[in-house]
């Protein structure tokens, strides 16, 4: 029996189980072979490609594109994955249009790139479809190195050192790997359980144990792991949120977006999942977009993002701004919230209209309400939990290049860390890095 | 609208797009619709002597190469001269004439290589009112391994001879289709009209293995494991008709013989092409078998625009204009100095050019930290690979440098007369310049 979309409150099973299922589905299907082989053969074969250069694990993407268009799909997988292990992850959920696409000289040329990820996809889904696992250990090097947390960045830095030789163990507080793979990246981009899919693929490799329950800074400390191993690797990415600061934000159904993300991507079943009838998403960047579409999914009747700056301030793409109001979710920028109304449970969100003054965000008088029975914040994420003793820097761990803390022996990667943007292949190219300097420091 | 008729030995047809002997041209069904679809002749599927028909390969019989989006490049066949009874040709062939006056019927004819089993068939083909004959020497697979198509286009005495007798016991256009698996093909064109041929029709297809199946270790296509050499046709093999056709138009010996071209025409601009460099009409086979009988609407419109634009009337107009520029490579202008220029404004920095020049030509080209890429004069030997490899259409160009100009690369002045090998002073054999 399903909710009729226009019933107030948290209701569950607003559309019937036919439509969640089709709205749930991967976004941008595959490519079929032939498909691909029409798409690979769009590309130039650019020389210094800038393309490579644009991506954040600088795959040989010319490479790899022309060995699809050979027909060896699988030889490209391996060009991508040494590059990159979650090739496949990143084919799915990476801003193409504002990394690789955008740099590629069909953009220049004609305002259509190549469809770099969606190739890389059709190589990597070819090869993890044999299921087969292209790389193999060196000979054990007698060496240990924990690693905090198994997202995109822990995972990275934990494969490239197995491959070394090294033996990983990875300390991990959630009952489940990946990071946001599992808990955050939007259901749509990582349809039919891919990111656990993707792990034990990559776990194929042998030599990385996974610790669930096990918390740096409850179970365990820094310090125990120093003096246990021979190097530590911290990538436990961003578990603390902003708050909003204003009256009533401690109402029921005033939400953090990356919590109903997470319930979300770990619902069995999607018709059991409350949404509101009305939904405001406070935010700008990736988290907000996605909460606000995942809502429409649902089955909320209105969904509105609401953003404090200027549309081009967004740090989500344009692309995927487009793609929200696609799916009917309205945006509203230049306002911010001043309070969340109501007497006892929550029936909308009071914002404040912004203008910028001498390069300031300053609220105006002006405001309006927006109803709503359900709220979700998305203002951004901070690290929380840092162990002591290590230089931060603007709210994230200090790290070299090469992602040494301030620390000896400590290193870190990923969106706990400066350097990059929080970027799923931003983590996996400092975790891969991290592992290398690693390598060097252990065996020198 | 430029009025496309042509006048092929007489042969009078609305326009110069004829069909090649080919399946297209089999049977009755097909040339009706061909005709209906506005097609200007056509050449019949080749006829065998009387008697039981040859038979086909009942496995595969092309094989191709493509590129992106499986356009198809090239085909390849092995399949052999018609395998209907000469009877039923015939009586299609008459037939479908009276049905279509205005258009083309050529007859095209394959028998063993004596006099009586041409002047047998010749009679046959007389009566069915086709406007003239294509004598096929040039079949590549099976039928030469018979002692009949290239079996005869590849011996000049031979074809001089069929094609004496052709003279002899036929009265209507004698065209001979020569096969370009020969060295020379101004041999077999200057044996056909030392024989009397009213025409010359080139090419037929060309020997070759279009792939090999890297599992059963057998070329494609493959016939229960094992494959034979085909003909070659197909957009593939224009630019060797092109050269066939240019080398018989300006031979002294063969000047003024007319030709059919043929040979991967797949639009008006081909079509144009062949018969700028002499061809009075066009045969067309592969681009059919790709697309159907429509794309001669497009061959019909496309030609007729250009000649409107450059004020052809008609097509006598332009055949065989560019003959006259085509020449020995001794006699191209040395002093004609030019240098590739790229547009920035239209290069897109995908460094193609760079690494074309920079790895395989004259490391002319320079690239910046920030992808600009600039021609250095004074390495730049104007090869043109950059021009070719540059996906931007127009990006690079060739600049002429003027007379009073200085070559950077040799540091001379560009003189305005023309000066050719034969003259230059590295040539042991140059003539004293006057
Ligand atoms: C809603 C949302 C959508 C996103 N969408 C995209 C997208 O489409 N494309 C894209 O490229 N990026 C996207 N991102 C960003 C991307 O997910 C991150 O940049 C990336 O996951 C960072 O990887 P990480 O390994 O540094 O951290 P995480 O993925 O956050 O992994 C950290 C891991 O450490 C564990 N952990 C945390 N603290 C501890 C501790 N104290 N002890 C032990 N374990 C701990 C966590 O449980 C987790 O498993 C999105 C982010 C969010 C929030
Ligand atoms: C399947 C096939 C069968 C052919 N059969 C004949 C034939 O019987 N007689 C003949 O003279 N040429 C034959 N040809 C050659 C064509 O008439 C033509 O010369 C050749 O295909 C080149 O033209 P194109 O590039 O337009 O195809 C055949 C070609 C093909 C593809
Ligand atoms: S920039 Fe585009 S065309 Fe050039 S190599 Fe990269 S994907 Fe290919
Ligand atoms: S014309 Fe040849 S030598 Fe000159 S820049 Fe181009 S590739 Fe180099
Ligand atoms: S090949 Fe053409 S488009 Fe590419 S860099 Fe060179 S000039 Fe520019």
């Amino acid at each position: 029996m399903t909710t009729p979309q226009r019933s107030d409150g948290l209701k569950p099973a607003r559309l019937d189980p036919a439509t969640l299922k089709q709205n749930f589905r991967d976004a941008y299907p595959p490519l079929d072979a032939h498909e691909a082989t029409v798409a690979a053969d769009r590309c130039y074969f650019c020389h210094d490609a800038p393309c490579i250069t644009a991506c954040p694990t600088e795959i040989d993407i010319p490479l790899f594109i022309r060995q699809i268009a050979t027909g060896t799909p699988e030889a490209a997988a391996r060009t991508i994955l040494s590059q990159n292990i979650l090739g496949g992850m990143c084919a799915r959920v990476c801003p193409t249009e504002t990394l690789c696409e955008q740099a590629c000289v069909r953009e220049a040329a004609e305002g259509k790139p190549v469809e770099i990820g969606q190739l890389q996809r059709f190589a990597t889904d070819t090869l993890m479809a044999a299921g087969t696992h292209p790389f193999t250990r060196a000979a054990s090097t007698g060496k240990r190195v924990a690693v905090v947390g198994a997202g995109p960045a822990g995972l990275a830095c934990a494969h490239r050192l197995a491959m070394h030789g090294h033996d990983v163990v990875i300390f991990e507080a959630r009952p489940k790997a990946g990071g946001l793979n599992e808990y955050g990246i939007a259901a749509y981009k990582a349809a039919d359980d891919f990111a656990q899919r993707e792990l034990e693929w990559l776990l194929q490799i042998g030599g990385i144990e996974i610790r669930h329950g096990e918390k740096l800074g409850a179970q365990i400390s820094l310090a125990t792991l120093q003096a246990e191993y021979d190097a530590v690797f911290l990538g436990m990415g961003l578990g603390g949120v902003n708050a909003l600061g204003i009256p009533g934000e401690d109402k029921d159904h005033a939400e953090d977006a990356v919590d109903f993300i997470a319930e979300l991507r770990q619902a069995e079943d999607l018709a059991a999942l409350p949404i509101g009838r009305r939904v405001v998403v406070i935010g700008g960047g990736m988290t907000a977009i996605d909460a606000g579409v995942q809502a429409k999914l649902l089955g909320a009747e209105e969904v509105t993002i609401v953003y404090r700056r200027g549309q081009d301030a967004m740090s989500a793409s344009g692309h995927e701004q487009e793609h929200a109001q696609h799916k009917g979710v309205r945006l509203i920028c230049n306002a911010a919230p001043v309070g969340i109304e109501g007497n006892g449970s929550l029936t909308g969100v009071t914002f404040a209209y912004t203008e910028t003054r001498d390069g300031k965000l300053v609220v105006t008088d002006d405001t309006f309400t927006l109803p709503a029975g359900q709220v979700f914040k998305a203002i951004g994420q901070t690290l929380s939990g840092a162990p002591d003793g290590l230089t931060l820097e603007r709210g994230k761990i200090a790290v070299s290049d090469s992602g040494a803390t301030s620390v000896a022996g400590v290193w870190a990667g990923g969106d706990c860390a400066t350097g990059g943007d929080d970027l799923t292949v931003t983590a996996v190219a400092e975790g891969r890095d991290a592992a290398e300097d690693i390598h060097r420091t252990l065996m020198a | 609208m430029a009025d496309l008729t042509t006048d092929f030995l007489g042969i009078k047809s609305p326009n110069p797009f004829w069909l090649a002997s080919a399946p297209p041209t089999d049977k009755e069904y097909n040339v009706r619709r061909a005709f209906e679809a506005g097609w200007g002749g056509v050449v019949w599927k080749t006829l065998g002597a009387e008697g039981p028909p040859v038979v086909n390969v009942n496995g595969p019989r092309y094989g191709a190469i493509w590129g992106a989006d499986r356009r198809l490049l090239g085909l390849n066949n092995i399949e052999l001269i018609t395998d209907r009874p000469l009877e039923t040709n015939l009586e299609e062939i008459a037939r479908v004439k009276a049905d279509y006056p205005d258009r083309a019927m050529i007859v095209s004819i394959m028998v063993p290589c004596d006099e009586e089993s041409w002047k047998a068939i010749l009679s046959r083909v007389a009566e069915t009112g086709a406007d003239g004959i294509e004598l096929n020497f040039g079949c590549p697979h099976g039928m030469s391994e018979r002692g009949m198509g290239a079996a005869v286009g590849q011996v000049p005495e031979y074809v001089e001879m069929v094609t004496r007798w052709c003279k002899m016991y036929y009265d209507k256009p004698v065209i001979v289709k020569l096969t370009p698996n020969i060295a020379d093909i101004r041999v077999p064109a200057r044996a056909a009209k030392n024989g009397g041929a009213d025409a010359v029709s080139l090419i037929n297809t060309i020997n070759s293995i279009t792939s090999v199946n890297l599992d059963a270790m057998s070329p494609e296509p493959m016939i229960d494991g094992r494959g034979t050499h085909g003909g070659y046709c197909g957009p593939a093999v224009k630019p060797i008709a092109l050269n066939m056709v240019a080398e018989i138009a300006r031979d002294p010996a063969t000047a003024g013989l007319p030709i059919s071209g043929i040979g991967g025409v797949t639009t008006w601009r081909d079509a144009a092409e062949f018969m700028a460099l002499g061809a009075g009409n066009v045969q067309v086979c592969t681009a059919a078998m790709t697309y159907g009988f429509k794309i001669v609407q497009e061959m019909i419109s496309g030609l007729s625009q250009w000649m409107d634009e450059k004020g052809y009337k008609s097509t006598s107009d332009f055949v065989g204009r560019a003959v006259p520029n085509v020449t020995d490579w001794q006699y191209l202008n040395l002093n004609h100095i030019t240098k590739a220029r790229i547009n920035p404004d239209l290069c897109i920095k995908c460094g193609r050019c760079y690494a074309a020049c920079e790895d395989t030509s004259h490391q002319a080209i320079s690239m910046s930290p920030d992808r600009v890429f600039e021609v250095q004069d004074d390495e730049c030997v104007a090869c043109n690979l950059c021009v070719n490899v540059c996906p931007v259409e127009d990006c690079i160009t060739m600049e002429t440098l003027a007379p009073g100009q200085t070559d950077e690369r040799t540091g001379k002045v560009v003189e305005e007369a023309y000066a050719n090998w034969t003259t230059h002073p590295n040539n042991p054999m140059a003539k004293a310049a006057e």
